[in-house]
This record gives structure tokens, C-alpha cells and sequence, in this order.
């Protein structure tokens, strides 16, 4: 059975019909890319995976639990960490706090153990704290885990973000526009980093990209979405020659 | 020295913060059995405990979980009323610091559910609509304190919101709430020390929240409300839960101000004790937990130190605050206050301090 299977799911706002008949089937730990012009739907489908949207008509399953349209903190919980198209860091707190953050419901204590420092908050914050550090360290961020979020360049804020999803320790982890901004050398190595996460931690990626030569290069299916619905799908090599997706890139008939 | 170097830096900035409210005390303690300190300083010394706790403990509520609450006073009054009542009942035939004590609690806990119930509507609402709110939460319980009339007998509670004779009391009544008139003929049970406690218990507990794994939750929700819900926090569950915290510790404090009086009227909480509270917090600094402490301590003693200039006092106030809030705020002002230091270092005298400042930003 597939991870995560999306099946006939449709959002309408007011006479909108942003996305329609949306059928997806991502296997475990395996790389997707969801691509398609602007304005396609792409986030909009993001929203409705993690519960920020509440689908119209049909059914989001993962790992064989209904999820369609559970509170977003619900849905993190059952296995779905997502980034932001638009950063959103915890911008006032330093980089390594916002990585515990991720861990949250990781390494559990009570509001009362923090408050009177039972026994057990040392080594849970210790545990906390090492888990977070090996997570900076994988996206390079460990020298600069004291700084405030805000202080970091765009390129590390967004890895920032990857290690936060990460550390919610996900079964899929959607990645949106992870490159955005990046130049090609920054952005090949945010592609090496993105296999090896995959690899490590076993999890599903689906990510939302522009950059053609980042897609093709680590996605292994690819869904292609123009005006809310999937006009095609297939491995990089099938997509790049479909008259459809060609077509929906460059305008025609 | 050496073991404050290897600690963490906000253990030591909390450390300075505690120092700050231990060396106060004794400094206060030391003026006073010296015969310096005035009678009205003197008088003055639980009310500061009061607003330092109610400055602090609004700061959780604005700074760290990041919603402006205008109803505090509320909070503050709940309090006083319920220990006040527990105190006229039982509490002043215990010993006085027991009897204290247990007020407090009571104090602490009926605040803590007026926090409970008005938090699970208010804190869907964001912004301006939840500072509205609490206002009016605020200036209702004042109302609501101005009209109750509560007795006591060995029958137990009277309670009417018409007038005393309608309690309906055996011969051993007596009224404990009396409408407006309020409180009255209470034993005075607050001290400066128990106050200064108070102000210690309320900075663990906000300090140890903060620097722990339910206080970076609700400092998430503050930075970033979706991206919190995204990365699985239970956004209502932290809201609350600093909102209650917050309640709990303002009731405390108006226990405290309350035992300090001999009698105690509902409009004392008005909503211009919630803004005067709020003050505090914005020229302490917005979240930073030492600066609501000097802050609510300087301020409060402020327009009494300027007693002497009459007419002007208030004139004077409101100009010291407009100059605290530059001060402290303006981003040109904060250059030229780092511009200023670095010149102030390169003169020997000072050259020591700087770099026991730059040690620590190379430690952050």
C-alpha cells in the first residue's frame, strides 16, 4: 500500500475551483516532484496535505488513516512536516531553539518539569539538544546554532527550515520551492543534501520546484499540475517530451 | 568568576536578574532599620513587590506568548477579593505567614480559572479583537465585585446583589463584601519580605517556562503562528496555558496588594491599573522579563520622588516615559548609545568594562 494516497480531491473557493479531481500515490521513501505554470495549485495542494485547507470533496489517506482536513498540528503528528514558500521561521529564537521546536513532540516532559526543573528536564534537554545538533550539523548550521533565525542568510534560512520539518521526524516531508532564490551551485548542493536526507532518514519527498534542472535531476516521478488538475505524470525523462506539459509551459493549443 | 563564565547565558542573565531583586531588598532593609527611608517609601514597598509581579506576569502574556491582554487588573482583582475573603473567614486566625500563604494559593487558583474560562473564547480571537475583549472582561469583573454583597455566618455564605439586610444572616453574621464599600476592617498581613518572595517565585516560574520545552512552544506560537501548527504545536494548549499562568501569578499579586490594606474597593482594578501595568511592560522592553522588573519599580516610585514639583508631576512623568520609550526603542537612539560606548571604551577607565562586554557577545 502507498504511503500516501490522494484520491479525487478537489478544493473550491466560493465559484474557484482551485484544484479538482486530484488523484496522487507516493510510495515510501521515494522522491516526487509536483510541478506546473504559476497559479496552477501547487501550494494550494500543499495546503490541503497538511490541513491548512480543508478539501472540498474527497480523501486523503496516509498509511492507511484518513487525514482529510485534520488540524495542521494533527496532521504533523501523524507523519506529514512540510516548509514554506515563503519563509516561516521562529525568527526571535536562536537557530538550535528552532530545531527543538521540531522536537517537540519527539522528546516529551511536562509544563511542570520545565517550570520546577524536576528530575529528567536535564537529560531530555540534553537529548533534545543532541538530536537538534546532529540534525544542524547535516545542513551545515551547526556553527551558527546560537544566532537568531532571522540572522541567517536566505539560503540557510531555508535549510533551517528543512532540518525543523525534519526533526518533527516525518514518514513524508513536502518541500516547497526548496531552491527558490539559491544560485546553481547552492542549489546543486541543497540537491545533494535533499538525496542524502532521503537516504538517512527514510522518508518520502514531494517537492513543489521551478528549477527544471533540480527536479529532473533527483525527482524519480514527477506529477505536472495546469490549472488544478494533473495533465500529466511520469518519470523526468517521459514529462520533458509530453506535448501537454510543453504546451501548458510555453502557451499553444 | 570562573563558574559564571561556564554557564549558560541565559542561567547567568537569569542569575542577574534574581541578584537584582535580592540586593534591592537587602539595600531597602538596610535603609529602613537606618532610619533614611521616608514613611511614604516605606508604604511603598509591597505595592512595588505588587506591580513588579503584575509587570512580569503580563509580560507572559505580551511578550512571550505575544497577545495583548488590556484586562490584567481583572485578574489582579479576582485575586484580592477571593483571598481577601479567605483571610476575613480563616486565614488572620492562622499564623500570619501560613494564613498568607494559603490566601495567596487561593488567590492564585480562583484567577487561574477566571483565566481558564475567559481564555477558551478569547484566545481564538488575534490583535486588536483580543485586547478589546480583555478590556471589557476587565472593567465587567469590577462591576460584577462593585454589586456583590457576601456575608458569612455559621450557616455558611450569604450572597445577594441587592443590599447587606438582604443576606438574611444569623446573629453571628458578618459582611465580608459590602457592594461598593468593598472590603473592610481586615488585618494588614503583607510584608516587604513576603512581597520580595512573591517577586522571586513569580520570576522562577517565568524564567524556568521560558527556557523549557512548553515555553519555546508558546514563543513559537508568538514568531509564527502556522508555521507552530505545522510543526505539530497545539496552538490552544500553549495560548492557554501561558494565559493561565499569567492569571494565576496576577492574582497572587493582588492577594498581596490586598493584605496590604485594611480595606479593599472594586474600583481600585480599573482598566487604568491594566494600562499603567502595561506601561511598565513597554518601557521594560516587550519580553525581556529584567526590564519589566526595574521597569515596574522605578515607574511606580517615580511620581512620588517627584512629589516635590507640585503641579508639574505628572508633566514631568509623562516626559520621563516619552524619553524612556526613545530611549530604549528608537533605532537611531540605539546606534548612537552603541556609538557613544565604543568612544567611552577607548577612555581607560572604561576600557575594562568594554571588554567584559564584548567577552560576552563572543560567548552569544
Amino acid at each position: 500500500m502507498a504511503l500516501l494516497e490522494v484520491m479525487n480531491v478537489g478544493i473550491a473557493f466560493g465559484g474557484l475551483q482551485a484544484v479538482a479531481q486530484l488523484d496522487m500515490k507516493i510510495e515510501k521513501g521515494h522522491l516526487y516532484g509536483l510541478i506546473g505554470p504559476n497559479g496552477a495549485g501547487k501550494t494550494t495542494v500543499f495546503n490541503m496535505l497538511t490541513g491548512v485547507y480543508r478539501p472540498t470533496e474527497g480523501d486523503i489517506i496516509l498509511d492507511g488513516k484518513n487525514i482529510t482536513g485534520k488540524a495542521p498540528a494533527k496532521i504533523n503528528q501523524a507523519g506529514i512536516a512540510r516548509t514554506f514558500q515563503n519563509i516561516r521561521l521562529f525568527s526571535q529564537m536562536t537557530v538550535l531553539d528552532n530545531v527543538k521546536i521540531g522536537l517537540h513532540n519527539q522528546v516529551k516532559y511536562p509544563m511542570w518539569t520545565g517550570v520546577f526543573r524536576l528530575p529528567g528536564f536535564k537529560e531530555k534537554e540534553q537529548e533534545m539538544d543532541y538530536k537538534a545538533m546532529k540534525l544542524l550539523k547535516i545542513f551545515d548550521l551547526d556553527k551558527e546554532a546560537d544566532l537568531p533565525a532571522s540572522s541567517l542568510p536566505y539560503g540557510k534560512q531555508r535549510k533551517l527550515e528543512i532540518a525543523r520539518a525534519l526533526a518533527t521526524n516525518p514518514k513524508l516531508l513536502l518541500l516547497d520551492e526548496p531552491a527558490a532564490g539559491m544560485n546553481p551551485s547552492e542549489s546543486e548542493e541543497l540537491m545533494n543534501t535533499i538525496k542524502f536526507v532521503q537516504k538517512e532518514f527514510d522518508v518520502a519527498i514531494l517537492l513543489i520546484e521551478h528549477d527544471m534542472n533540480f527536479v529532473m535531476g533527483i525527482c524519480e516521478y514527477i506529477y505536472v499540475l495546469d490549472y488544478g488538475r494533473v495533465i500529466a505524470q511520469g518519470n523526468g525523462e517521459s514529462i520533458r517530451n509530453n506535448p501537454k506539459v510543453i504546451a501548458a509551459y510555453l502557451g499553444g493549443d | 568568576m570562573n563558574m559564571l563564565k561556564t554557564m549558560k547565558k541565559s542561567t547567568r542573565s537569569n542569575l542577574i536578574t534574581y541578584g537584582i531583586v535580592v540586593l534591592f531588598y537587602l539595600v531597602m532593609q538596610l535603609l529602613a532599620s537606618g532610619g533614611v527611608l521616608s514613611n511614604s517609601m516605606q508604604g511603598m514597598l509591597v505595592p512595588i513587590c505588587t506591580y513588579v509581579v503584575l509587570a512580569v506576569s503580563l509580560n507572559l502574556t505580551v511578550g512571550i506568548l505575544g497577545e495583548l491582554s488590556l484586562g490584567h487588573a481583572g485578574f489582579m482583582s479576582v485575586g484580592a477579593f477571593s483571598g481577601a475573603v479567605y483571610w476575613m473567614i480563616a486565614g488572620q486566625n492562622l499564623p500570619s505567614v501560613l494564613g498568607l500563604a494559603i490566601a495567596m494559593l487561593i488567590g492564585g487558583v480562583m484567577a487561574g480559572v477566571f483565566g481558564f474560562l475567559i481564555g477558551i473564547p478569547v484566545l481564538r480571537l488575534r490583535g486588536d479583537y483580543l485586547a478589546i475583549v480583555t478590556l471589557a472582561f476587565g472593567e465587567i469583573i469590577k462591576n460584577i465585585l462593585n454589586a456583590i454583597y457576601l456575608g458569612w455566618d455559621s450557616n455558611g455564605f450569604h450572597f445577594s446583589m441587592k443590599d447587606a439586610t438582604a443576606l438574611n444572616m444569623g446573629e453571628d453574621g458578618k459582611v465580608i463584601i459590602n457592594g461598593a464599600i468593598g472590603i473592610s476592617g481586615m488585618t494588614k498581613a503583607s510584608s516587604f519580605t513576603a512581597g520580595i518572595i512573591l517577586v522571586l517565585i513569580t520570576l522562577f516560574v517565568v524564567l524556568n517556562l521560558i527556557n523549557s520545552r512548553a515555553g519555546r512552544a508558546i514563543m513559537s506560537i508568538r514568531d509564527n503562528r502556522i508555521a507552530a501548527e505545522a510543526t505539530g504545536i497545539n496552538v490552544t494548549k500553549y495560548k492557554l496555558m501561558a494565559f493561565i499562568t499569567s492569571a494565576f501569578l496576577a492574582g497572587m499579586a493582588g492577594v498581596l496588594y490586598a493584605l496590604n490594606m485594611s480595606a479593599l474597593a472594586a474600583k481600585k482594578f480599573d482598566y487604568n491599573t491594566s494600562i499603567l501595568v502595561l506601561v511598565f511592560v513597554v518601557l521594560g522592553g516587550i519580553g525581556n522579563i529584567r526590564g519589566s522588573v526595574i521597569a515596574a519599580a522605578v515607574l511606580y516610585v517615580l511620581p512620588e520622588l517627584l512629589r516635590g514639583l507640585n503641579d508639574y508631576r505628572m508633566l514631568i512623568y509623562a516626559v520621563i516615559l516619552i524619553v524612556m520609550m526613545i530611549f530604549n526603542q528608537s533605532a537611531q537612539v540605539v546606534a548612537w548609545r552603541h556609538q557613544v560606548w565604543e568612544k567611552l571604551s577607548t577612555i581607560g577607565l572604561f576600557q575594562k568594562l568594554a571588554q567584559a562586554k564584548k567577552q560576552n557577545k563572543g560567548e552569544a
